[in-house]
């Protein structure tokens, strides 16, 4: 084949963009931190049963709240499960609720947020008093009401949180569709005679859809806070599950004298919300384009 | 983020529209305090109620009726301040949400002024320093107070401060032998005890807040650091800063006689958003250091699965809040010269 | 020019993380007397006028010799220079609506430049802050001092302004587009008052500017900056007679009323220019 004809190879385009976040990210060393953090959540839940020591759920009534070492990385419980083995596999728990809550907080605020961008008029000051009603609780209260209604449990305290963090997303989604509304392609298609739902679905959203990702990052520290807040008060997820919050719930008795049942979830907890956290600071700053020439 | 609440309240129609958030926040608490599947009238009759007296509670509760109408009776007792009584304590829910709420408030307001004088300057130390070794240091700080499980630290920092170290009080807002020595005025114990003259209560008091309230404060510096040092910056890039400096100001009368009377506005209406954002902290700080106050109330209620009390204390959260944008509203139009 | 206030040779600027000199080896003296600079933006001539005040953060600057009066300014350290600025030197920005603190009032920024250099009271700050916005001409000086910048108008707030930097009756006062941001109704009568004010005290003034017409006006020498240059030295008096073809260029892009109607000239930019020496 003729090298000159052959296209140079470039990978497409939002590839190309994660790409150059990405390599943004990894400039400073706390983005650097956060990400390192994540793909480290990402493997120990893909690996989970290869990387823990022990069965999370067995008990072993003879060896109930070993210190760490021994054959128990982090020592055992007050069941004698071992902590270790348990964290790994609560990793999954937590990626769980991330990836659920993601799924249904991201089109619900995007729909919710772009239709009322580009409808204006009526239609968007319904739907954002509606937002403003949600909004103006704080969301671990209002997320305790709706697993307090529902009853506690995992799935439900997954369901009350995205039902309490769509509010922001629906509010930055809006905002950007309407600065698309006036756009020249969005009238094009509207004199070709495309409809609403038309135009919002294959114009509008595409557009929002990068803004709401990060802002669904930013989330995530908050949305894992209040997950593993729910699990301690025992609203969320309930023995004999791994969750690192309600593991903190049923260390607490056992504090004073067996400080490695509480604190290794802590930690855990706190590694992977700041990590978010950083992240999250960090893309602020590569898609700020005072700071990055491109875009 | 959950603190970041617009401010969505204009100038005009403003009574209007809390009055549509109201509803709204009505509706809301009716509707989740509908969808609860424990049975209401079970809670009430018990186990083994004969089916008459089951079918009489029913209908007095007006549960027979359609939603709507149950929704404007639920209005109607709102407004006539009847929420119900609590089955824990036997008590009007709002005779009891009064009681514990002052223990809330002198927490809260302990932490509030902690959050402040921390995120403050630290915001304006990062914002002056941008980009240089003091701005990174504060956003990993504050960073980290944002991201610690505020239940978690809170053991670790009663391990390590009271167990240990005993610099600080335990749980509860005094030491045990001193419970029932004031008598109750205020209901705020650290007023409530320098009014009666017992400093040792006082002094107990203070050790027992601290902790937690040190703890609330840091976690909301966080979200008020990174505001200030957003505010200032837009400050700092403004031109009157250079004629500050030209007028032979020195970089730091320029800095607080200058720019920083120009964010104090809205220093005030992100301190009041974070006020009330404290009672989300509370609820589980106050579970970990079994502080007596609204945080707690609500939870043991929710184990309990007294929904009436539950409800009624979200949608005190929700008024409360209501009221803290609107109040930084108002202090917005006070400080503002050019909103006079 | 009975004597020199200020002597720049071989002044170089360059901003923290850029690649070239934004100034490059600029040499000038002043009397008293009103200078020039005229250039177009970016040309590098606001960035001079910020030097010499050394607010310029970031920024590094070099000299072969920079001296105000008996100061060798490089040398001088910041707490010496907080007894400059204000005080011997000060600069009039261009737009009162963002140079001007809006919170604050009018009059007590106009008495801070006062409390700042002198050892008085409040009450004799106010005096000489009203004595100076009379001296700017505005009538009702007492209900202007009292107000927010919000509330006066854009030639009022530029009066304001003046008299600010003028309260402390330094020895040089540089203006830095003083009038582009003003209605063109305004523009005369403002630079009329700070024209009167600079002559009646024998201030020495530069005058930054991307008008020939102001500049031939209301100053006595001008000097032509390009690129971070200075390209041209003229008496005002002289702009006409320019020699160099980027003065020339500029004379020929200003419309003039009676002229011809054929488009106007457009500059024409050569990249040797960037490189010869005045």
């Amino acid at each position: 084949m003729d090298a000159r004809v052959q296209p140079t190879f470039r990978l497409p385009a939002p590839v190309q963009a994660l790409k150059n976040i990405v390599l943004f990210l990894l400039k400073s060393p706390t983005s650097t931190f956060g990400l390192f953090v994540l793909a480290l959540l990402v493997l120990v839940a893909a690996f989970a049963p290869l990387i823990a020591t022990h069965d999370p759920y067995a008990q072993d009534l003879a060896n109930t709240l070993q210190a760490p070492g021994n054959g128990h990385l982090f020592g055992t419980d007050e069941l004698g499960r071992d902590i270790f083995s348990r964290l790994v596999f609560g990793a999954r728990i937590t990626l769980t609720i991330i990836f659920l809550v993601s799924i249904v907080v991201g089109p619900i605020g995007l729909i919710i947020g772009t239709t009322a961008g580009y409808l204006g008029g009526k239609v968007d000051t319904v739907m954002m008093r509606i937002t403003d009603i949600f909004l103006s609780f704080p969301s671990l209260i209002l997320s305790l009401a709706f697993v307090a209604a529902l009853g506690p449990s995992l799935n439900n305290a997954i369901i009350a949180i995205a039902l309490t963090s769509w509010p922001p997303i629906a509010r930055l989604a809006r905002a950007e569709a309407m600065t698309f509304r006036k756009a020249d392609y969005i009238s094009a298609a509207r004199l070709q005679g495309a409809s609403s739902t038309r135009i919002i679905f294959k114009s509008i959203m595409p557009m929002c859809l990068p803004s709401v990702l990060i802002r669904l990052t930013l989330n995530m520290a908050t949305v894992i806070l209040t997950a593993a807040g729910l699990g301690f008060l025992g609203l969320g997820a309930q023995p004999p599950l791994p969750e690192w919050g309600a593991m903190i719930a049923t260390g607490r008795k056992y504090m004073l004298d067996s400080w490695w049942l509480v604190t290794f979830p802590g930690i855990s907890i706190l590694s992977v919300s700041l990590a978010f956290n950083l992240l999250g600071d960090g893309l602020r700053d590569a898609l700020d384009p005072k700071q990055m020439n491109r875009r | 983020m959950s603190l970041r609440r617009i401010r969505f309240y204009g100038a005009a129609g403003q009574i209007g529209t809390i009055a549509v958030t109201l509803l709204g926040l009505l509706l809301l608490t009716f509707f989740i305090g509908r969808l609860m599947p424990a049975d209401p009238v079970r809670a009430i009759v018990g186990e083994d109620a004969t089916r008459e007296t089951y079918e009489q509670v029913y209908r007095s509760l007006g549960l027979d009726r359609p939603l709507w109408e149950q929704f404007f009776y639920y209005l109607g007792d709102v407004f006539t301040g009847n929420f119900g009584t609590s089955i824990r304590t036997g008590q009007p829910v709002i005779q009891d949400i009064l009681h514990v709420m002052p223990a809330t408030i002198e927490l809260a307001t302990f932490a509030i002024l902690i959050g402040a004088g921390l995120g403050v300057p630290l915001g304006v130390l990062a914002a002056v320093n941008k980009d240089r070794w003091p701005d990174h240091v504060v956003r990993v700080f504050s960073l980290f107070g944002h991201s610690m499980p505020i239940f978690w630290t809170g053991m670790i920092a009663l391990i390590v401060f009271y167990a240990h170290l005993g610099l600080v009080g335990g749980s509860g807002r005094m030491d045990q032998f001193y419970i029932g020595l004031v008598e109750e005025r205020t209901g705020f114990l650290l007023i409530d005890s320098l009014v009666a003259g017992e400093m040792d209560v006082f002094w107990s008091a203070v050790n027992h807040i601290i902790l937690p309230a040190a703890l609330l404060g840091y976690s909301s510096s966080a979200y008020i650091t990174r505001m200030t040092r957003s505010f200032m910056l837009d400050q700092l890039g403004q031109e009157y800063v250079t004629t500050a400096r030209v007028k032979g100001l020195s970089r730091s009368q320029t800095i607080w006689q200058h720019a920083f009377i120009n964010i104090r506005v809205q220093l005030v209406t992100i301190i009041a958003l974070a006020y009330g954002s404290l009672l989300e902290g509370a609820v589980l700080i106050e579970t970990v250091f079994a502080w007596p106050g609204f945080g707690q109330y609500l939870t043991s209620n929710l184990i309990t699965g007294d929904m009436n009390a539950v409800m009624t204390c979200v949608l005190i959260v929700g008024i409360i809040f209501i009221g803290l944008n609107l109040l930084s509203d108002v202090l917005y139009r006070i400080f503002d010269p050019r909103t006079r | 020019m009975e004597k020199t206030i200020l002597e720049v040779e071989n002044l170089r600027i360059r901003y923290g993380g850029a690649p070239t000199d934004a100034v490059r080896g600029v040499s000038f003296t002043l009397g008293r007397e009103r200078l020039g600079i005229v250039g177009e933006s970016g040309s590098g001539k606001s960035t001079v006028g910020r030097a010499l005040l050394r607010l310029l953060p970031g920024a590094t600057i070099t000299a072969d010799r920079l001296r105000f009066a008996e100061l060798d300014l490089p040398s001088l350290s910041e707490k010496e220079m907080l007894k400059v600025r204000g005080r011997r030197m000060s600069m009039i920005l261009q737009d009162p609506k963002f140079s001007l603190n809006p919170i604050r009032r009018v009059g007590d920024q106009v008495a801070e430049t006062y409390l700042r250099h002198f050892r008085c009271s409040k009450a004799e700050a106010r005096d000489k802050a009203l004595a100076m916005l009379e001296a700017v001409k505005i009538r009702d000086s007492k209900r202007v001092y009292d107000q927010y910048p919000h509330e006066i108008s854009g030639g009022m707030g530029q009066r304001v302004m003046i008299a600010m930097m003028l309260l402390a009756d330094p020895d040089l006062v540089i203006a830095d587009e003083p009038t582009s941001a003003l209605d063109v109704t305004v523009r005369l009568q403002v630079l009329n008052i700070l024209d009167g004010l600079v002559r009646d005290r024998g201030i020495g003034l530069i005058m930054i500017s991307h008008d020939l017409n102001l500049v031939r006006n209301f100053c006595d020498r001008v000097l032509i900056m390009y690129a971070g240059r200075i390209v041209e030295t003229l008496a005002a008096a002289d702009l006409d007679k320019a020699k160099h073809p980027y003065t020339r260029g500029l004379l020929a892009a200003q419309p003039r009323i009676g002229g011809g109607r054929a488009p106007l000239a457009v500059l024409d930019r050569r990249p040797e220019w960037l490189e010869e020496i005045a």
